[in-house]
């Protein structure tokens, strides 16, 4: 008597990138805009960032539905913060919340791989990362979704910080300008774009500074 | 109205077919410092007179925030009016979360006013003792509505309430027939007039006032001291003068108030966005 297996899954991968690099002074978010499910495309032009504040952006990719729930969820708790506090959420403080709405659907996850940018308190970059219930971790940038497994690496050669053993501790995010790190998604992105199915048709950056946020596109190879 | 045997409980009638604890919470309502609320076709504007307790004290906050599209300005008990606008925020949030879209004003003030009737048919709770001026815009126009404790709810071109509103709502009535024409201006300076009216005299200034706007394009804010002291004095509406007196033509051009008023809406160290 074997083991009956699900025939049906609430769940779907729509496939996708996402990558976060946090700057002295900006942050920089991305994300390609396939939406995916199987083999095929469901859309080549679908956004994975969505503004959760003023200082803060999220990417996520994995299963969209659960990515707008999520985002639907967040956005209605950052309203009910800005009653209660008569002021937007910082960056550090939508990031435990964001792992707090993660593990509360433990035992039924959103299907949801995030990366949270922003600037801090004190204006300096930030990006966390996370997994599917809620584990993160602020560090100096973060790829997931599809391609991650492509960019991570590349990131690290680029941009990791010397050891965490190393005293005195030193600051994770990057020295790099602010278009040099825009240049540097670019390069990550149409790298990725060529080995990885999911990834491709065009990039969304999101750029957060003090001047606010801005946002461009790039094309990528549609194939 | 005279203490008798009928008032002692909300679920008690009189013969005479009145509930008196309902009436009696009506009467805390006018207790409260004036709120008034004025509309146009495309905009709602809501003010009231700030009563501090003493002069160490701050004032207490009775406009409200509900929704971009929707606020709201209290007279009464406003410990009750704090609550009924939680409710309020509450409803928005989870109308928008459902619906995609902002809660019809309309909708809201019938849920207020179910809230309302409840309390007016349950021994164990007593009435809202708040009279609520809800301002808001959607698909159908501007709206204003007044919320009584009785679980009643009205729709106005312009009212007045609590204390000395009489005063306010003679100078409303003379003058309603033409705010649905109104510029996002012309409410504001009447909206003022409004309130000097209530004051009987007091010189108005923007310390003991607090107005809010709601129009198309404009989500809901509460306009910053600066921007009601140049609205006072460009209108010359601050001095003792009869309210008779056309003020002369605003200085000022009238886009002015209207550019200070934006930026008084985002994020100030003290005007606060969701702030009073």
């Amino acid at each position: 008597m074997t083991k009956q297996q699900a025939n049906w899954s609430p769940y779907d991968n729509n496939g996708g990138t996402c990558v976060a690099i946090a700057g002295a002074d900006y942050c920089v978010i991305a994300a390609d805009t396939r939406m995916s499910t199987g083999y095929s495309i469901l859309t080549r032009d679908y956004s994975k960032i969505c503004k959760l504040a003023d200082k803060c952006v999220m990417a996520s990719s994995g299963f969209q539905a659960d990515v707008k729930a999520l985002q639907k969820v967040l956005s209605a708790r950052h309203l009910i913060y800005q009653h209660q506090h008569n002021k937007q959420m910082s960056c550090p403080a939508m990031g435990q919340l964001l792992s707090n709405t993660l593990y509360y659907k433990r035992f039924f996850p959103y299907y949801s791989f995030n990366v949270l940018g922003g600037l801090d308190n004190e204006g300096k970059g930030c990006v966390y990362t996370y997994d599917a219930v809620g584990s993160y971790e602020r560090v100096g940038y973060s790829s997931q979704g599809s391609g991650a497994t492509l960019i991570t690496p590349f990131l690290d050669n680029q941009l990791k910080s010397p050891s965490p053993l190393l005293l005195p501790a030193k600051d994770a995010v990057t020295p790099l300008s602010e278009t040099e790190a825009i240049d540097l998604v670019k390069t990550c992105f149409a790298s990725a774009t060529e080995r990885d199915i999911y990834t491709g048709d065009k990039l969304e950056i999101v750029v957060l500074n003090a001047d606010g946020i801005c946002r461009e596109y790039m094309e990528l190879r549609k194939d | 109205m005279f203490r008798n045997q009928y008032d002692t409980d909300v679920t008690t009638w009189s013969p005479a077919g009145r509930l008196f604890q309902v009436e009696y919470a009506m009467e805390a309502v006018k207790q409260g410092s004036a709120a008034i609320g004025l509309r146009s076709k495309s905009h709602v504007v809501l003010a009231c007179v700030n009563k501090a307790n003493s002069e160490l004290s701050s004032h207490q906050k009775k406009i409200f925030k509900a929704d971009d599209h929707i606020g709201v300005a209290i007279a009464g008990l406003t410990a009750d009016g704090r609550v009924l606008s939680r409710y309020m925020r509450s409803e928005c949030i989870n109308y928008s979360y459902s619906y995609e879209s902002p809660l019809p004003v309309g909708r809201l003030v019938v849920q207020l006013a179910d809230k309302a009737q409840v309390c007016t048919q349950r021994s164990w709770k007593r009435p809202y003792g708040v009279g609520l001026l809800v301002a808001g815009l959607d698909e159908s126009g501007a709206h204003l509505y007044y919320n009584c404790p009785s679980g009643n709810y009205f729709e106005y071109q312009a009212f007045a309430i609590g204390s000395r509103s009489q005063a306010a709502k003679t100078y409303l009535e003379r003058r309603f027939e033409n705010f649905m024409g109104s510029s996002r201006d012309d409410l504001l300076k009447d909206a003022l007039f409004a309130i000097r009216e209530t004051l009987q005299g007091e010189r108005l200034t923007s310390s003991i006032c607090t107005v809010a706007v709601v129009g198309v394009g404009e989500a809901f804010h509460i306009l910053d001291q600066g921007t009601v002291q140049a609205l006072i004095e460009a209108f010359e509406i601050a001095g003792e003068e009869a309210p008779a007196s056309e003020p002369t033509a605003a200085d000022q051009p009238a886009s002015e108030p209207g550019v200070a008023a934006d930026q008084g809406a985002p994020a100030e160290h003290d005007a606060a966005p969701m702030d009073i």
